[in-house]
């Protein structure tokens, strides 16, 4: 007896003939698509897009045979002298104090937004401006930062005063070590005014 | 009024379209991707303005963690293995070839010279760990003592490749006098200029940097 076919559809060809199935050559490419995703969200994660962004900064050219005279070339009316201290507190004043019989006008202020150390500094900057266009300073005198970070101080601090340097385009600053009368004006100062 | 019969559409949507956009961005992530670096220790940069990117080669790294525990790394293999070579025969620290080559793999290093051939002979893993703890590269005022180890590490990795940027990267946290004895160091070497590295930070509006960049005529 010949058998029957059971699949439907289509025309008979003859017995013994079997028919390959046609099959559809769509894929279902959702499962696809989701790892397509998930490998999407895992590489956007661990990916940095944002390098690091550096700070350049110049050291002054430090040499055991520069003699003292050839230091000290600078005015004390272009100097600003910042003092970092703890508490991410600013300590400044005007000119290079180094005179240590006469303690410096010391005042305290810190990097806020309003009335902190940048303001100070353009307040400064605004000054010598205002001297070399009267004559009283050469064209090439520049307001002038000293940062004096003491040992209380953090880098973060450092930082953000070099940041105020690019900020308030200062020219000319230097890192300097705090000297011994500094830290005795901070200490006064300190214990001049409780609770600060 | 006879009701318009909609007729009655497939819900199958055709996913080739999509699968090639979630593979196309795929393919740029990717290839876009660039592996951060294994680091020992957390470091939070403080922020500043500059926008200054770090360059991909030639960098030494010092990181500084908030305790002031320095760590030092330089990149490329082949340079490290140089570096290491050069510094096995200042110190004669007697370190054998497959130490050297792990020192080459290995990443930044915090650990003290008599303890780095202990420390070389162990597993990534452990490595990892110790760094964990380690007190880092011991540093002093001044390039010309002994145990100045992180001047000997810069000099010779000076002498491997003269091309080095020097970059800090100190956390915020980090008190001044460790940072000074970094910068004494490369003062030392009479090293004047190098980078520290920070977050962006956005330019605060009406200050000169400010006008500058966007070009801004400064009102009198």
């Amino acid at each position: 007896m010949a058998e029957m076919d059971t699949s439907g559809g289509g025309h008979k060809k003859g017995p013994g003939v079997k028919k390959g199935k046609k099959l559809s050559t769509r894929v279902d490419l959702t499962p696809m698509v989701d790892l397509g995703f998930l490998l999407i969200t895992f590489f956007m994660f661990t990916t940095t897009l944002s390098k690091p962004k550096t700070m350049e900064i110049n050291m002054p050219y430090k040499d055991e045979n520069i003699t003292d005279e050839q230091k000290n070339k600078l005015k004390a009316s272009v100097a600003l002298t910042v003092l970092l201290s703890k508490d991410h507190r600013v300590y400044y004043y005007e000119g290079i104090g180094d005179n240590p019989d006469v303690a410096p006008d010391l005042k305290i202020t810190g990097f806020k937004a309003k009335d902190g150390i940048r303001d100070v500094i353009i307040k400064k900057k605004k000054m010598v401006d205002g001297l070399k266009r009267s004559g009283a300073l050469g064209p090439k005198d520049e307001a002038t930062v000293l940062i004096k970070p003491d040992e209380n101080s953090t880098y973060s601090d450092l930082v953000n005063m070099l940041d105020e340097m690019s900020i308030n385009d200062v020219k000319v600053y230097a890192i300097i070590d705090i000297s011994d009368v500094e830290k005795g004006f901070i200490q006064a100062t300190e214990a001049g005014s409780p609770g600060q | 009024m006879p009701k318009a019969k909609l007729p009655r559409k497939s819900t199958n949507i055709d996913m080739t379209a999509m699968c090639d956009v979630a593979f196309l961005l795929l393919t740029f992530f990717m290839l876009a991707t660039k592996f951060k670096p294994e680091e020992p220790v957390v470091v939070k940069t403080p922020s500043s303005i500059s926008d200054f990117p770090l360059p991909d080669e030639n960098i030494m790294l010092l990181t500084v963690d908030s305790k002031g525990r320095i760590f030092f790394s330089i990149d490329n293999k082949i340079k490290r293995k140089a570096l290491i070579e050069n510094v096995n025969s200042e110190r004669s620290l007697n370190l054998t070839d497959a130490e050297m080559n792990n020192f080459a793999i290995g990443a930044s290093l915090g650990i003290q010279f008599n303890q780095l051939k202990s420390y070389l002979n162990l597993s990534a893993d452990k490595q990892a760990e110790i760094g964990k703890t380690a007190p880092g590269v011991p540093v002093d005022t001044s390039v010309l003592s002994v145990n100045n180890e992180l001047a000997q590490w810069v000099k010779s990795a000076r002498n491997t490749n003269p091309k080095l940027r020097i970059c800090i990267k100190a956390d915020g946290e980090a008190a001044y006098p460790h940072i000074k004895k970094i910068i004494n160091t490369l003062e030392g070497w009479k090293i004047f200029k190098f980078n520290l590295i920070t977050n962006m930070k956005a330019i605060p509006e009406g200050t000169a940097a400010y006008e500058q960049k966007n070009g801004v005529a400064k009102a009198e």
